[in-house]
């Protein structure tokens, strides 16, 4: 098996990935262009794969179960836009706006 | 040499981030989102993860931003300031702080080994080994799943009173 030296420490990964998932928490929060909120939620997918990632190689690098999840990830992440799209663009020729402030006709 | 490449990624993913959830024009926000993205394919190669960079790109900063840009064209309104942001704002960024301070309090206080000096490589083959092995019926659910999504996006956003 090859090794390499990790020069950077878990911690940083962790962090970056801690500080990626609030900015993304922040968009979903903030914005109100639907697809603005999907941009948002797939940078907080993003965190959690370098979070996973990030774990599986420093911790268990023999079950790399991490990388897998990641790669689940990516494949629910595509299969979640495409629907989402979908759901936006039928909103949008129905009611001719994308904002979600304005989509309240289930609300009490 | 590495932690200075490993800043410059974070740099990248971060700008990126902020420029997706503060910047007013929609298409920017695209732009902003593949710049993270790629960012995060340079963190997965230094976690020496290539396979993942390479799936990153191609199918994240490729298939998704398309998709993202493309139903940005087909929602097209006006860019007013009001549509961007509600008065969620400062809640909304007290919540996300709230959560990060959350985050860095659970990894001070919680025990994992900390002194990794070195990292093991994991290789394409032991990966999809383990796919095709191990993983093989998630695997195979996930792609029901893709096929499944698509049928019924295509369905969703077809026009009413339209053939297939």
């Amino acid at each position: 098996v090859e090794v390499v030296s990790a020069d950077v420490p878990l911690e940083h990964y962790l962090v970056l990935s801690g500080m990626l998932f609030a900015i993304g928490t922040y968009g979903v929060l903030a914005r109100r262009n639907a697809v603005l909120i999907i941009m948002s939620v797939e940078l907080m997918l993003n965190a959690v794969s370098i979070n996973m990632v990030a774990f599986a190689v420093y911790t268990a690098p023999s079950l790399f179960t991490g990388i897998i999840f990641a790669i689940f990830i990516i494949a629910v992440a595509a299969a979640e836009v495409g629907l989402a799209l979908a759901i936006v663009l039928r909103v949008f020729r129905n009611r001719g706006t994308a904002n979600v402030d304005e989509i309240n006709t289930l609300r009490w | 040499m590495t932690l200075l490449f490993f800043y410059l990624m974070a740099a990248t993913v971060l700008t990126g981030g902020l420029g997706v959830v503060l910047i007013r024009s929609t298409i920017y926000a695209a732009l902003f989102l593949i710049m993270s993205l790629v960012g995060v394919a340079g963190i997965y190669i230094l976690l020496s993860v290539e396979f993942l960079a390479l799936v990153q790109i191609l199918i994240y900063a490729g298939a998704v931003t398309v998709l993202l840009v493309f139903a940005l064209m087909l929602t097209r309104v006006e860019d007013l300031k009001e549509r961007f942001d509600g008065e969620q704002k400062p809640l909304g960024a007290i919540a996300a702080l709230a959560l990060l301070g959350a985050f860095i309090a659970m990894w001070s206080q919680t025990e994992w080994p900390r002194d990794v000096d070195q990292i093991t490589v994991v290789p394409f083959a032991t990966i999809s080994d383990a796919l095709f092995g191990r993983w093989a019926v998630p695997f195979e659910v996930a792609s029901g799943v893709l096929l499944v999504s698509l049928v019924g996006a295509i369905i969703i956003a077809m026009r009413e009173g339209e053939e297939a």
